[in-house]
């Protein structure tokens, strides 16, 4: 799935997103995700863990700065246990916390790649458990076009790459990695 | 991510971070157990067998409970009623149902050891939910799991196991497992009850006094006088053992601190456990049951996986 790799060859790093963009990209995003939901009182964001959480926690404090930060429900959702791949390998959770009802809401998934399509598959299988949402939409940092499994397509793009399938992108982040940048290996 | 163990056989073969590891899955899925929706698609495609060679109510229970959480395929054996009775082994009895294409077994069995004999001789993930007077590790566990929940850590916490140790498999897998998270362990109870051997063998107190037992620690495990594995006299009445080693709301209330009580189950009333103590504030009883359900489904969830890696 999207997301967490052990090893850097920082050799055939290609940087996508330096901190200034990234910054600039994650403004646009929580601006957008408001345009189209002007009144956030039926609207819950949902951070997808583990390495979505770094890009929500981000678009939510921007979020927060436009709005009554109390209207901002914000919520983290694991999706090991719904994993289609746990025969081949094994995941240790991380942790749900869903402090609100979806039920008729509107839902902003957020995470960090959108690749194969598989973990956003698993996070709607998750999401429905919690509740029958009125609609779902889908927020990713970076887009990696042409590679999807599924038919599953991101509504807020921060931005689109063409990669191949043996390229991978990195995300990182001050708070984990102390840099804040997005690359392609 | 995995664990060291193929099976579940006892606390005794896993190590300190198998034990974390199923506390921190297990406190996901009591995450998941508080959801609209209590269930997860993770062993779907997994069919177990609860092969209970002895009574249970809440092991079974819980067990089959955590697998339907996790959407297991589930098949339930007893003894009583069985093809036993006419005298199949036990290994044929498993092999049998193994052939129906079973990936995992849990099972319950009088004899001390039957699981490990089950593990020696079949490919399937056995869990242990209690053989004999050995070892039942899922209650450990969910004993373990209550604790940290009510009191935060394991580390440094003062544990009396009290009553009868000479006959209890929880007492042997609370032991193992409080030992290796860095527990301070107590045994108490009548000195008929308690081996000869357990302080050296597992570096523990011993105590013969209930109340002194009782101020020094922080969690009091009592558990069941076993009638049924004694063949002998080892006290001379219910109600003398009441007398000495009964626990009551009075005799907590004179202590001057608050004493967390737990209980395996199933509890005799008015023997170790009196009603006004069993349902205080101060009782862990009914959480315990709760945690057990995602405690198990941790150990059901970790011992599924991975499989692919291993072919």
């Amino acid at each position: 799935m999207s997301g967490g790799f052990e090893e850097t060859n920082t050799f055939y790093m290609k940087t996508v997103l330096n901190e200034q963009q990234l910054a600039i990209t994650i403004k646009r995003l929580g601006h957008q995700i408001l345009e189209n939901h002007v009144n956030l009182e039926n609207t819950v964001l949902i951070g997808i863990q583990p390495r979505g959480i770094f890009v929500s926690d981000q678009i939510v404090r921007e979020i927060r700065e436009l709005v009554p930060a109390d209207v901002v429900k914000y919520g983290k959702l694991d999706i090991t246990f719904y994993r289609d791949d746990v025969r081949t390998s094994l995941h240790a959770p991380n942790h749900t916390d869903i402090p609100f009802s979806i039920e008729n809401k509107n839902v902003v998934i957020i995470d960090d790649v959108l690749w194969t399509g598989r973990t956003i598959r698993a996070a709607l299988d998750a999401l429905l458990d919690f509740g029958r949402p009125a609609k779902v939409e889908l927020c990713v940092l970076i887009d990696r076009r042409f590679s999807r499994q599924l038919p599953i397509q991101a509504d807020y793009v921060g931005k689109s790459i063409d990669s191949i399938v043996s390229q991978k992108v990195k995300v990182f982040w001050k708070e984990k990695d102390g840099k804040e940048e997005v690359v392609l290996l | 991510m995995q664990l060291s163990v193929k099976h579940l056989l006892g606390i005794r073969d896993l190590t300190r971070q198998d034990i974390q590891l199923i506390l921190d899955t297990a406190t996901e899925f009591k995450e998941v157990l508080q959801r609209p929706i209590k269930k997860v698609p993770s062993l779907r495609d997994v069919t177990i067998v609860n092969l209970f060679y002895e009574n249970s109510t809440r092991t079974r229970i819980s067990f089959e409970l955590a697998e339907k959480r996790l959407s297991a395929d589930t098949i339930n054996f007893t003894a009583s009623g069985s093809s036993v009775s006419k005298g199949e082994t036990l290994l044929d009895t498993v092999n049998n149902i193994l052939s129906m294409k079973v990936d995992m077994v849990v099972m319950r069995h009088s004899a001390s050891g039957a699981p490990h004999f089950l593990a020696k001789h079949i490919p399937a993930a056995i869990i242990n939910a209690g053989d004999g007077i050995n070892e039942h590790p899922t209650q450990g566990l969910l004993d373990a799991f209550s604790m940290r929940e009510r009191l935060g850590r394991l580390e440094g916490l003062k544990v009396a196991i009290i009553g009868d140790i000479m006959h209890s498999r929880v007492a042997m897998s609370n032991i193992y497992l409080l030992k290796k998270m860095g527990a301070e362990v107590m045994v108490a109870g009548p000195p008929t009850l308690i081996p000869k051997y357990i302080q050296e063998a597992f570096d523990i107190r011993v105590e013969y006094n209930l109340r002194k037992a009782l101020e020094w620690c922080d969690v009091a495990n009592v558990l069941r006088i076993q009638l049924e594995r004694q063949n002998q006299v080892l006290f001379s009445s219910l109600r003398e053992y009441s007398l000495a080693y009964g626990i009551n709301k009075r005799l907590l209330d004179s202590l001057n601190k608050e004493v967390v009580i737990m209980h395996p189950g199933p509890i005799n009333r008015g023997v170790e456990l009196d009603s006004d103590a069993a349902d205080s504030k101060q009782s862990l009883i009914l959480q315990q049951v709760e945690n057990g359900v995602a405690v198990r489904m941790a150990a059901l969830y970790l011992l599924s996986g991975g499989r692919g890696s291993m072919n």
